[in-house]
């Protein structure tokens, strides 16, 4: 039996009902969303259901929406089911002033360093995390540079000046 | 078809006097030894984005820098002559790069290729992790512009490198040799 859209959207409903509160399919990919507090609960129930097995973390990563108040920060987990060739994407979103999501490093070891990145540009507090500090940038920086707290340039400015390069 | 090579560097310095039996070079050591560093300049390969595909280019078959004694690519900084910066370096990189030259064997040489390593080249403006070029870090002998530059650039700027060995000592040695003016 192919493990279809469909089918891994009844399975979950009959395991977690009205808590996910809707499916999309965009480009063909099944994406839910999830309350954060339930985000092991459902990475496990994906893991370990033998008609499902979810056992490869393809990617986390985050998304700033400053216009969501209450749920500005997105954690956004790409699943692969490796047997089938099947992938999902699962979603968590928190709010910007207490930005806790529980690791997912007990379920996959390759969250470890996704999760660290993830922290590294938004700032995303990954609770549990064995090792959560910077990776890729400095460990100076006090800022998550991907935030979308920082202007766009102004194509206006006048102080440009290419001959001096500024220095 | 007759080729006339327009780059050809000094030839030996010195004067050779024929004599019956062999001969007498009359040079000076300073000279030659210069003579000798500028024609086996080692690379440190440091390649941190696409300028390094240049560079491999440069030292493959078709550009062939073998032809002015930079074949002889290190992958380690305690056998390198120079280091070509060729690439992006960002905040993380800069200690690395520091330490890699301070590791290298004197005398020592740096060429910042394209524009990144020049001044921070397209990242220049608006930028969180990009550091505005290499000489903010280390000194820096020859700047090649491009982005990225093509092999000949690189090459046109290792002979230029030659020719500041060949003509004299670098700042940082004169600096070295005399270190009451050292500031």
């Amino acid at each position: 039996m192919s493990l279809t859209n469909e089918y891994i959207k009844q399975r979950l409903s009959e395991k977690f009902g009205d808590q996910i509160p809707g499916y999309e399919e965009p480009a063909g990919m099944l994406t839910f969303e999830a309350p954060k507090e339930m985000n092991l609960k459902v990475l496990n129930f994906l893991y370990d259901e033998t008609d499902l097995q979810f056992r490869f973390l393809t990617d986390i990563c985050a998304v700033h929406y400053p216009g969501q108040t209450g749920r500005e920060l997105a954690v956004v987990y790409h699943l692969h089911n490796l047997e089938k060739n099947v992938r999902i994407r699962f979603k968590v979103f928190t709010g910007i002033e207490q930005p806790d999501v529980y690791t997912a490093t007990g379920l996959f070891s390759s969250a470890n360093w996704m999760e660290r990145e993830t922290y590294d540009f938004f700032g995303v507090n990954f609770v549990g995390h064995p090792n959560l500090k910077r990776i890729l940038n400095v460990d100076e920086m006090d800022y998550f540079p991907l935030r979308k707290e920082y202007p766009l340039e102004d194509q206006t400015r006048t102080d440009k000046d290419d001959d001096m390069f500024g220095r | 078809m007759e080729v006339t090579p327009t780059h050809t560097g000094d030839p030996f310095p010195g004067e050779i006097h024929h004599t019956p039996g062999g001969g007498i070079l009359v040079s000076k050591m300073d000279q030659v030894i210069n003579w000798a560093r500028s024609n086996s300049l080692w690379p440190l390969v440091f390649g941190t984005s696409c300028c390094a595909i240049e560079m491999m280019s440069a030292a493959s078959a078709k550009y062939d820098w073998s032809r002015f004694g930079f074949e002889v690519a290190r992958a380690t900084p305690r056998q390198a002559d120079v280091i070509i910066i060729a690439g992006t370096i960002v905040n993380k990189m800069a200690p690395v790069l520091k330490r890699l030259y301070d590791q290298m064997a004197d005398p020592k040489y740096v060429v910042a290729m394209g524009a990144c390593a020049t001044s921070g080249g397209p990242f220049f403006y608006n930028t969180y992790s990009v550091v505005k070029g290499a000489d903010h870090v280390i000194p820096v002998d020859v700047y090649i512009a491009g982005c990225p530059p093509r092999p000949e650039a690189l090459i046109h700027a290792l002979i230029t490198l030659q020719e500041k060995i060949k003509s004299g000592m670098t700042r940082e040695q004169i600096k070295m040799e005399k270190p009451e003016n050292s500031f």
